[in-house]
């Protein structure tokens, strides 16, 4: 493989991720949408929430890594593709606002009736934004974004039968995702009746998914033949894994045997975004192969590096993560230890003031320090040198001044 | 379809505007057919377009970025107080600091996703609203935000484990897991800045004569770039006085307003006061460095500060007045003789390039804007630099707080200010490089869609905003009711308890 197709070979991971984990994420959000009853829907929509706030955060960020990853390594697609795109992507946006904001909002909910209302805006933006992503992909599988700023039409470029296919697709696997990852939670969380509830999901929600991504293989066939051509060609054994893993997961969740299953339905869901890749190869757009649209090797190189690099502290952190969430260690329910008070590791006097005296002492000469080297000084070094010892005015600053104990004067 | 045609295809020619023109290319194409011919070409299919709404693109971006910039400044030092507060309660295990570690944690927390969505969305924009910007450049400074997003990535991980993590994890564990936060905070924010730097001081490419970019450097473009460090440790400062003021503004307001001014509210008051009374003092040398290196490095946009129009030797320094466009004269104000080169040059003599240095059209059109921005950051600035010094010598004279109300009534006007100086200092940097988006190089006109709808997304947008603005003030007062010190409080999502299964 060329060096050309590498970061887009990595931008396809994060996007395999992305929809994996993202991707249950707004199917959580679906499901709450979904839930009725008083107190069922309330203990659905209770779940889905807890099971996907500590990791929310952390599964959104792969879309970020996939937008950064095209526009360095290809910035032309990049411009082309969201110029064009802006309205599918723009109501992407303001979905992502609503979630968030929504994350944010049930932690201040005290009535049923207003968390009622911040999990339904949670739900509707979680249809919504999954939905026109999808159109996002299915347009550039359509061939239907062509190079140029905002070149294709605002509307049609992502309103066609294959588009449309591919949003509503990328809805139900979220969904199907969810419920089992949900279930799997709820065995976790020791709770019988979410765990039901949940399976009946994610078996109605894979026998739906499947049959969707059945029709959109003909919806391919007849819109874009290529592709198509591609699909069942070159791409056939990720079809295959996929459809295989769908099975499986289905099996696997009939017979209540949720952790592997976590793992099958994701493999199913992975393939389908690896087969879209190996069809689409080498085309980008439409007459822009992967190799044309590629930035120089420099900067290639350089996001590679980075990458590695950051792989290197991402890896165990995301380890780290879902280890911990995976082993029910984070969680939004208050421990018994809650408000007791912790011992005292150090003595307080380490704190006392005896020594403030000679650290205000020495934050003024570092601050008159500063005065020479930042502020008279012209040379770049010298700003460099004044930059640290402004800093370190700061800080023996601040430890000097800093207020343990504030009395409480004479209010 | 050969590669070609399609490219031709979606070339704008009758549209556009402008001095790249995709025919002309495509005969260069025919006649070198290499990869970096294909390259050039590509630049100019995505050339510059007519856009009616530029203004309204602008301002889109503008409101988008304002609403995002405050909570930037809560990622950045936000995190470090609570850290610190964290690590005060495991010293001295004091109930007041605990309960102040975890009441702050779920408002950071809360603003963090909001962060988080407003992030996102400019990340969205700069493709949407400007894809030339991104298509032409995007291989220069793209590696910055490449490393942002892992900086992103860690510090959402780290933030969930510390919120989530209270009391699961043994308090050392929750205690280092929060570093990464702080760390983070300086990192993300350190590579936005660096794509900031590069844009007002471009580097690290050449530009071929087509309006491609070649021979791209992205390490030192983003990095070694003499723009980087003044607007990251300028920022970075403004972050811990945004903070520190709008804290220590709001347990002001509690105690004028409601008389709340227990020990936990005096701690809650003091530890981000103390904070930014010694970082606004420090910002006016860091500020008085930033003005050096524009006076250096973009003297157009010194001359915009001063509203100067013509170059002079021994320019003064107005405070106040009206820059008129027709005359290019300063009316009104005080002019202080001298002052303007002895800041820039250090020498009251020294000649300051103006405005006239450069052709009508390479001039930032809004001078007034401008010029009343910088003169609203410098003298907020200044005011809080005034106010931190106040509490620094009361604080070594008499080993508390100010007690007067006025003290208090004036901690309550700084919050909001230090957010206005905040966003003065971004309208000074980014209405100051206009018209360019890179800074000579490449014109705002030229990076913009071509697509329509724009004065429709950006309605929207205002008004998502406006209700998320109402979300965010709904929440910080929710959280600030919760009752201190409960057993059950606070609980990191307070879910409606007797509902939960």
């Amino acid at each position: 493989m060329s060096l050309d197709a590498v970061p887009l070979l990595l931008a396809l991971v994060g996007l395999a991720l992305y929809v994996v984990l993202g991707g249950a994420d707004f199917g959580a959000g679906f499901w709450q949408l979904l839930a009725r009853g008083r107190e069922r829907g309330a203990a659905v929509r209770e779940h889905a929430h807890a099971a996907m706030a500590p990791v929310w955060e952390a599964n959104h960020v792969w879309l970020i890594f996939v937008l950064v990853v095209m526009w360095t390594c290809y910035p032309v697609a990049f411009g082309s593709i969201v110029s064009t795109l802006a309205v599918p992507l723009f109501i992407a946006a303001i979905g992502i606002i609503f979630r968030g904001t929504a994350y944010a909002l049930r932690a201040g909910t005290t009535r049923a009736r207003e968390q009622r209302a911040v999990d339904t805006v949670f739900g509707v933006s979680s249809v919504l934004t999954p939905f026109a992503l999808g159109t996002v992909v299915g347009a550039i599988a359509d061939q239907a974004v062509p190079v140029g700023n905002a070149a294709g039409n605002l509307w049609t470029s992502w309103t066609g039968a294959l588009p449309l296919t591919i949003g509503v697709l990328a809805v139900a696997l979220g969904a199907y995702l969810a419920a089992v990852y949900l279930a799997a939670d709820a065995v976790r969380r020791d709770a019988p009746e979410l765990e039901s509830a949940f399976r009946w999901r994610a078996l109605a929600a894979g026998v739906l998914a499947g049959a969707l991504a059945v029709a959109g293989l003909l919806v391919v066939r007849s819109e874009a033949r290529g592709l198509f051509d591609d699909l069942v060609g070159e791409a056939l054994p990720a079809l295959i894994v996929s459809g295989t893993a769908g099975v499986g997961t289905l099996a696997l969740v009939w017979r209540r045997r949720y952790e592997p299953a976590r793992y099958s339905a994701a493999v199913a869901v992975a393939a389908v975004v690896a087969g879209w890749a190996i069809a689409q190869q080498p085309v980008l757009l439409p007459g822009l192969t992967v190799s044309e649209a590629a930035a120089g090797d420099d900067t290639l190189i350089a996001v590679l590096v980075s990458v590695g690099a950051g792989a290197l502290l991402l890896a165990p952190s995301l380890v780290f993560l879902f280890t911990l969430t995976l082993r029910g260690r984070l969680s939004y329910e208050e421990s018994d230890a809650a408000g007791a008070p912790t011992t005292p590791v150090g003595p307080a006097h380490a704190l006392s003031a005896a020594r403030s005296g000679l650290l205000a002492r020495v934050a003024l000469a570092c601050l008159i320090l500063t005065l020479g080297f930042l502020t008279l000084a012209d040379a770049g070094w010298a700003h460099a040198v004044g930059v640290v010892t402004l800093l370190a005015a700061v800080v023996t600053g601040f430890r000097a001044a800093l207020p343990v104990d504030e009395p409480a004067g004479s209010d | 379809m050969g590669p070609h045609d399609g490219i031709v295809a979606a070339g704008r020619c009758g549209r556009a505007a402008a001095r790249l023109c995709v025919g002309g290319h495509a005969a260069s194409i025919v006649a070198g057919d290499t990869i970096e011919a294909v390259h050039a070409v590509l630049a100019a299919a995505l050339a510059p377009v007519q856009q009616e709404y530029l203004l309204e693109a602008r301002q889109m971006q503008a409101m988008s970025f304002a609403a995002h910039i405050p909570l930037v400044c809560f990622g950045v030092a936000f995190p470090a107080l609570v850290v610190f507060v964290d690590w005060l309660s495991l010293r001295t295990g004091d109930p007041v600091h605990r309960t102040l570690a975890r009441r702050w944690t779920r408002v950071m927390v809360a603003l963090f996703a909001v962060g988080v969505v407003t992030g996102t969305i400019l990340s969205f924009e700069l493709g949407m609203l400007w894809p030339d910007f991104m298509a032409t450049f995007g291989s220069v400074f793209g590696l910055a935000f490449a490393l942002e997003g892992f900086s992103f990535f860690l510090e959402a991980i780290f933030i969930a484990i510390y919120v989530y993590g209270w009391d699961r994890l043994s308090p050392r564990v929750h205690l280092l897991c929060g570093l990464p936060i702080v760390a983070t905070g300086l990192t993300g924010s350190a590579m936005v800045i660096a794509v900031n730097g590069w844009m007002n001081h471009p580097q690290g490419f050449r530009l071929a004569a087509d309006g491609s970019v070649t021979d791209v450097q992205p390490w030192s473009a983003l990095f070694g770039n003499s723009f980087f460090w003044h607007e990251l440790v300028h920022m970075y400062v403004a972050a811990y006085i945004v903070v520190g003021f709008v804290l220590a503004g709001i347990y002001a307001w509690g105690k004028l307003r409601h008389g709340r001014w227990g020990r936990y509210e005096r701690t809650a008051l003091a530890l981000p006061l103390t904070v930014a009374a010694l970082a606004a003092p420090a910002q006016l040398l860091v500020g008085d460095w930033a003005a050096r290196e524009v006076a250096n490095l973009q003297p157009v946009k010194l001359a915009a500060f001063e509203g100067l129009q013509q170059t002079t030797s021994g320019a003064s320094e107005h405070i106040g007045g009206w820059y008129h466009e027709d005359t290019g004269e300063v009316t009104g104000g005080i002019a202080i003789p001298d002052l303007l080169s002895l800041l820039a040059y250090h020498d009251p003599n020294a000649t300051v390039r103006g405005l006239d240095s450069v052709p009508p059209d390479e001039r930032p059109g809004a001078i007034n804007v401008i010029r009343f921005a910088f003169q609203a950051m410098v003298g907020i600035g200044t005011l809080l630099a005034a106010v931190g010094v106040v509490v620094l010598w009361v604080r070594w004279r008499r080993k508390r707080l100010p007690l007067s109300r006025w003290f208090y009534r004036v901690l309550v006007v700084c919050g909001p200010l230090s957010v206005v100086a905040l966003l003065c200092g971004w309208v000074v940097t980014e209405v100051g490089r206009q018209p360019w988006v890179v800074y000579d190089v490449m014109r705002t006109e030229q990076a913009v869609t071509s697509a329509d709808g724009i004065p429709v997304g950006y309605a929207t947008l205002a008004l998502v905003y406006l209700g998320l603005a109402g979300a965010v003030w709904w929440i910080l007062r929710r959280l600030a009711r919760a009752p201190v010190g409960g057993a059950r409080d606070p609980q990191p999502t307070g879910a409606a308890a007797g509902e939960t299964p």
